[in-house]
């Protein structure tokens, strides 16, 4: 297939993952702050989550619930209509390569916010809106699941998505743990089960964790589960392998595979509970989120320049 | 069908129906049915004007979910805007055995244009015998040198072209223009049938609506069948100016629906080789067949402009030694120049001893001093168009303009009276089209497109497009235009009353 349009799949994959997953987070958050009205700061995680602060001072002078949502569903450089409407681009420029109705499906969604992205501003349509958003990433993955065949552009989407993917949770985790052990804020370490809890479902993990880890609810089993787990689809370990079964189908992949090889292998080697309770872990995700970099700049290097 | 009961309260929005002084598909005076459209007819007349408008908004609904847009260019800003395709759910009927006989003049066209154009680049017998002047192809724009001595398969240049064509208050139906250098509309014309489908399906039970949804199949089988190489499946690709280009919603269209490499011409090189070649991931691929939808000019920057970033440079040295076919082939534009345009009935006797089934619309060669002097003193009757804009740019309708336009078109003329044609103001037929007041008639044109390689493939119908302001004649939708979609029925003779 074109290169150009390899990159636009990927790219594709990338910015739908990313609607759905901020769409899930905004939506978990909500449903958290209500279980902590003291703590007040739970709405700046989600800046730091989605590394966009800068961006978001440079818009907005107080940081409350209403400017932070605002900025994430629909004025930061990543929010929810700003990689929808990316995905609906590249897919727009793309269509000779995928099923009809993804277009279709991207476009309808498109609609919807137009007119409903207003709603979920306020508590009351929130849930609604974002659920609707979530149902709707779904079913163009489970669309083109079905429809599409497997071969390079579909390949190509799978990688993007596994590898915004593995980065979000990433993210999300480094944000919970900086969060637990914030010395400005000691009190949000009496809700800690709580804030596990909402990590999870905001990666719709809890249950998934609850039937594979027996330990009771805690940071590290959490930390290896969602770093380390082969088993469950957000987890950084089977995004990598994912990444890597695409890469495997795909020409001329060994630079890629280097780096994504490398990268397992520093997290098989990681000992997450120890790296847990030293509070080390800050700097291992750092370091994680490097190599997901490095394994993009391969890709690209390998099937999107000339 | 039970929703589509008449409903007796507010099924009145016909009564004011008048088309007088125009041909009318539909209707004839007095809203008695023409022969086989009774159906059509009283679906018109009994439908209420609620019940139209919420199968607009279906039909509405439809597009915008389907994303069908075209791109208008804001010359003031230079921006561009995507706007939804604009639809008017009342179909454009015409009766097969009609539709047999146009059908048949278009290919014969089309044989015609064809040849002049193998002629004109090789031995220009049509010269030599002296029905077309030299001088024409001396100052014709889309005249490529570079042309010269090339016979593409099946001497074939203009594969894809779409004419437009009118029908005058008599019933005639006229070619207008052949449009033969990168036509547009096919995907409208397809996706229009779509939504007809979805909103007035109970009238594809009563008629037999002739099929369309095959132009894609039809059009890989040209380009397939202009490969040099004799492969069964020669490598296609759509040649797009990109994404910001007026019709990519077209070019993507038709390259999702034949399944072939959509590309820009960056994703092409030529090689050492001198073939073609696409960047893919698994490194480079071979081109077959270029389907352009990019202006000669802007093909080749080492033939044409130079500062071309569209185009493929090297791209003409792999066309002229045949390996790669490009459709339509570069030169064809010779044969669409406005002012060759009034040869082609005589085209038509030279080469195919044949007399023309469709008639042109007459019209006056600026450059002939006698025609000239008519034109001038007749402006205010005749539409003045230069010979090489298309989209309806930079067109005069005499009727409708201001003395101070008027003047400044005939300084224009004068000057350069090689760039102008004229032609009487010709009524165009009016179609029974849904308005804010209800149905009433509006004017309309018709493009089919005709395909032609190996052999020649006409479109059932076309995309019909509707002046929807009243009275007006300008039926692009870049000015205000709408479109319909376009029944070609076939009607057993015993049923027509």
């Amino acid at each position: 297939m074109l290169s150009r349009a390899a990159n636009r799949m990927y790219w594709f994959g990338r910015y739908v993952e990313r609607v759905e997953n901020t769409a899930n987070l905004l939506n978990v958050n909500t449903n958290l702050v209500m279980d902590l009205p003291q703590v007040k700061h739970i709405w700046d995680r989600l800046l730091d989550v989605t590394g966009d602060e800068e961006n978001y001072h440079s818009r907005y002078s107080v940081q409350n619930e209403q400017n932070i949502v605002k900025f994430l569903l629909q004025t930061g450089d990543s929010s929810i209509l700003a990689s929808l409407h990316a995905a609906r681009e590249n897919a727009r420029t793309s269509r000779e390569v995928m099923p009809k109705d993804a277009w279709v499906k991207i476009n309808k969604l498109h609609m919807y916010l137009d007119t409903h992205l207003d709603k979920a501003l306020r508590r009351d349509g929130r849930n609604q809106v974002l659920s609707q958003i979530v149902d709707s990433c779904q079913e163009l993955t489970g669309y083109l699941a079905g429809c599409m065949s497997i071969s390079d552009p579909y390949t190509f989407i799978r990688l993007g998505r596994n590898l915004e993917r593995a980065d979000m949770t990433s993210r999300i985790l480094d944000e919970a743990c900086l969060n637990l052990t914030d010395p400005e804020h000691p009190e949000v370490k009496e809700y800690e089960d709580l804030l596990w809890m909402s990590l999870l479902m905001s990666v719709s993990g809890y249950q998934m964790y609850r039937r594979h880890v027996y330990e009771r609810l805690n940071g590290p089993d959490v930390a290896a589960f969602l770093l380390k787990d082969l088993r469950f689809p957000r987890a950084v370990g089977h995004c990598l392998d994912q990444v890597s079964q695409c890469c495997r189908a795909l020409p001329f992949s060994d630079d890629p595979l280097v780096a994504v090889t490398a990268t397992q292998q520093q997290l098989d080697k990681a000992k997450v509970a120890k790296l847990f309770t030293s509070a080390k872990l800050h700097g291992f995700i750092d370091k994680l989120q490097l190599n997901l970099g490095e394994i993009h700049n391969q890709l690209s290097l390998t099937w999107f320049e000339y | 069908m039970a929703f589509f009961r008449p409903n007796p309260k507010s099924s009145m929005q016909l009564t004011g129906y008048r088309s007088s002084g125009f041909f009318d598909e539909v209707f004839l005076n007095g809203l008695r049915a023409r022969p086989g459209l009774s159906d059509l007819a009283s679906f018109l007349k009994k439908a209420s004007q609620r019940e139209l408008n919420t199968r607009k908004n279906d039909a509405e609904l439809a597009i915008r979910s389907m994303g069908i847009t075209f791109t208008l260019y804001n010359d003031s800003d230079g921006t561009n805007i995507d706007r939804d395709w604009p639809f008017d759910i009342i179909p454009r009927p015409i009766l097969k055995s009609d539709w047999d006989r146009v059908e048949k003049g278009l290919v014969q066209r089309l044989t015609a244009l064809n040849a002049f154009i193998t002629d004109i680049y090789n031995e220009r017998r049509i010269i030599k015998d002296k029905l077309v002047s030299e001088e024409i192809l001396a100052t014709s724009r889309d005249y490529r040198s570079f042309c010269e001595g090339v016979k593409p398969k099946h001497g074939v240049w203009a594969h894809i072209s779409g004419s437009d064509l009118i029908r005058g208050t008599d019933g005639t139906v006229y070619v207008l223009e052949d449009n033969l250098r990168v036509p547009s509309g096919v995907s409208y014309m397809l996706e229009n049938r779509n939504i007809s489908k979805k909103v007035l399906p109970e009238l594809f039970q009563q008629y037999q609506i002739q099929p369309m949804d095959d132009y894609p199949t039809q059009l890989l089988d040209v380009l397939s069948s202009i490969s040099a190489k004799q492969s069964k499946a020669p490598k296609v690709a759509v040649l797009t100016p990109g994404i910001y280009n007026s019709a990519y919603f077209e070019h993507a269209f038709l390259a999702q629906r034949m399944g072939v490499e959509l590309v820009e011409g960056s994703d092409l090189l030529v090689g050492h080789d001198d073939c073609v070649y696409m960047k893919n991931v698994e490194g480079l691929s071979r081109v077959d067949v270029i389907y352009r939808r990019i202006d000669d000019l802007f093909l080749d920057p080492e033939v044409f402009h130079k500062d071309s970033v569209l185009g493929v440079p090297g791209l003409m040295r792999a066309w002229k030694k045949g390996n790669v076919a490009l459709a339509n082939a570069p030169g064809v534009g010779v044969a669409d120049d406005k002012v060759v345009y009034t040869y082609v009935p005589d085209m038509i006797r030279y080469y195919l001893a044949e007399e023309p089934i469709l008639p042109n619309v007459p019209s006056y060669l600026c450059a002939d001093k006698k025609q000239l002097d008519h034109v001038l003193a007749n402006l205010s009757d005749l539409v003045v168009k230069p010979a090489n804009e298309s989209g309806g740019y930079g067109l005069f309708i005499g009727p409708k303009e201001s003395k101070k336009r008027a003047a400044e078109v005939k300084r224009q003329i004068k000057a350069n009276p090689r760039n102008y044609i004229a032609q009487p103001v010709i009524s165009l037929s009016t179609v029974p089209t849904l308005c804010d007041n209800g149905v009433e008639p509006r004017h309309v044109d018709l493009r089919p497109f005709i395909l032609q390689g190996k052999s020649s493939y006409v479109t059932a119908g076309g995309l019909t497009r509707v002046a929807l302001v009243k009275g007006s004649l300008v039926v692009n939708s870049s000015q205000g235009g709408g479109s319909k979609d376009t029944w070609v029925i076939d009607v057993p003779t015993k049923r027509r009353r």
